[in-house]
């Protein structure tokens, strides 16, 4: 089968220096990748590319079989930071509904069908009970749970996630690690993340980015011990495999 | 009550002076309430003294002013916009230079004007009781056109405000959708410009728009609250000015000046009344 998200011999610059060189990227159906690598060293750029945010200098992305950007209405973004405006007259609701827009939303009402899948995505990451206050006045985790139902709302073939958890109590980092694994059934993940230790038993495959890439499979390094002293395992070996 | 209708009757120019305020005021609200949502009154500012630039060169080749300042206010939208998305650059600079360069040609050309008598400085604060037949009708099209325009985009122009990059993930034209923010925005200015001045323009785009945003969860509440603020601000400042012989348009900007310190004093009254 064709890999979903594709990347050929991809670099890219902001301005004089490339902040990424030569990517090769396949990720295929249903896989689960995680993404990890320091600061700065390329992974939000990566994911921009990926969405077409940005075109790359060398080399093509493909999405669905089609240049990056054209097949965006087919994936669920959630965003490292969330930049938004605190001020912004808008209800948690509306933003969730936003997540089903496009270039042909007209008039300001929604649709039946759209009221009923953004309450079920909404209800997914349990805040239903939140549905009308303002988005600005939300505590940070309450955001960002409005912002994964935003990303699912539109049950989007790929799923890409830049450090989700970052904000949210440790026991809700754990149930949307858990719903993911859900999800991963009838979605591709990309998931960026720092806790390397806490998302290898959910991934099948690993990309380390810092300028360049290295993925590595299941068959590499072992996920599937469970106990704690696994992850850690686990960890230093992905650890000295990215050169952290 | 006889007499006060006879008033109104009689002095066509302050049915005139009534009607171009709430005209004025939907237009301001709508237009007023995306300047604020998107943070971009210098914007605003930047392209109200360009038009005087317009106006400057339309007096000059004799031409109606309005068709100069429709010019430059489209142009410096176009401008804009295009800086900002295609180059990615930060707009300040180029709106500094806009704002300058702007009413300095206006200035220019007024000066080389033969037989120059018209003051470009009316332009500045403007004069409600001079509002013509023709602007009303010109205000009224305005009226038509952006609320037309607004509840047709109404999402794509809130999912543009809030969240660019989403909104382009979604597959919106978010460039086209901010340029068309942008010219309505103008328009709103140019034809109030004509009427009620630019100073009171910009005020009236951000001050009331500034306060409806306190009491509002929503945009249309926001656009709802902004209007009726817009035309108590216009009536009480209308009002004064009438009885004690002063500028209206200042007279106007004191009043939503006045409101806009006011409003702060009761968001804070209601926060200590409404805990729990
Ligand atoms: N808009 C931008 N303009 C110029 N340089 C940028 C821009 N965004 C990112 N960079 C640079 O690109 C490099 C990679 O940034 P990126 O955000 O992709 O890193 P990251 O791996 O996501 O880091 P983090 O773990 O901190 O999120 C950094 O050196 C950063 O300075
Ligand atoms: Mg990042």
């Amino acid at each position: 089968m064709n890999p979903v998200i594709k990347l050929e011999n991809v670099s890219f610059a902001y301005n004089t220096n490339y902040i990424l060189e030569n990517i090769n990227l396949n990720v295929e159906q249903n896989d689960f990748l995680g993404i990890i690598g320091p600061n700065g060293g390329g992974k939000t750029t990566l994911l921009k590319l990926i969405m077409g945010f940005i075109k790359p200098d060398k080399g093509k992305v493909e999405v669905f079989g089609k240049s990056s950007g054209k097949s965006n209405s087919r994936i669920g973004y959630v965003p490292q930071f969330n930049q938004t405006d605190k001020q912004f007259p808008i209800k948690a609701f509306d933003v969730v509904t936003m997540g089903l827009g496009h270039s042909k939303s007209f008039l300001p009402w929604n649709k039946k069908s759209d009221f009923g899948k953004v309450t079920e995505a909404m209800d997914f990451v349990s805040i239903t009970d939140i549905a009308d206050n303002t988005f600005g006045e939300l505590s940070g985790g309450q955001q960002q749970r409005c912002l994964i139902a935003r990303a699912l709302v539109s049950n989007p073939g790929i799923l890409i996630l830049d450090e989700p958890t970052a904000s949210v109590d440790s026991t809700v980092e754990v149930d949307i690690y858990k719903l993911l694994k859900k999800l991963n059934n009838d979605m591709t993940i990309l998931l960026v993340s720092h806790d390397v230790g806490f998302i290898s038993s959910y991934i099948n495959k690993i990309a380390c980015v810092n300028k360049e890439i290295s993925v590595h499979g299941r068959d590499e390094i072992s996920f599937d011990k469970i106990s704690h002293e696994a992850y850690h395992g686990d960890f230093s070996m992905i650890q000295h495999k990215c050169n952290l | 009550m006889k007499e006060l209708f006879s008033f109104f009757t009689d002095y066509s120019f302050i049915q005139n002076a009534i009607i171009a305020g709430l005209l004025s005021s939907i237009a301001c609200g709508i237009s007023g309430t995306f300047v604020v949502v998107k943070k971009i009154s210098y914007l605003s500012g930047g392209i109200a003294h360009a038009i005087v630039g317009g106006l400057g060169i339309a007096y000059f080749l004799g031409i109606n002013p309005l068709y100069g300042a429709l010019a430059f206010s489209i142009v410096s939208a176009l401008l804009i916009g295009t800086v900002k998305l295609k180059l990615k650059q930060n707009e300040d600079t180029l709106i500094s230079a806009l704002w300058a360069v702007g009413m300095s040609i206006g200035l220019i050309f007024a000066y080389l004007t033969p037989g120059y008598n018209v003051n470009l400085l009316s332009y500045l604060f403007g004069n409600i009781l001079l509002v013509s037949s023709e602007s009303i009708y010109l205000m009224l099209v305005l009226d038509i056109f952006i609320s037309a325009i607004v509840i047709i985009l109404y999402k794509q122009f809130i999912y543009v405000c809030f969240d660019e990059e989403y909104a382009y993930l979604r597959g919106i034209k978010v460039e086209l959708i901010y340029i068309l923010l942008l010219i309505m925005i103008s328009l709103t200015i140019v034809v109030l410009v004509q009427s009620v001045g630019l100073v009171l323009v910009i005020a009236l785009l951000t001050l009331p728009s500034s306060i409806a945003r306190m009491f509002s969860n929503t945009i249309w509440k926001m656009i709802l609250i902004s209007i009726i603020l817009i035309q108590i601000f216009t009536f009480a400042g209308f009002a004064f000015s009438f009885s004690t012989n002063l500028p209206s348009g200042a007279s106007i900007i004191l009043a939503a000046g006045l409101g806009y310190l006011l409003s702060f004093f009761i968001q804070s009254f209601l926060r200590r009344n409404t805990i729990k």
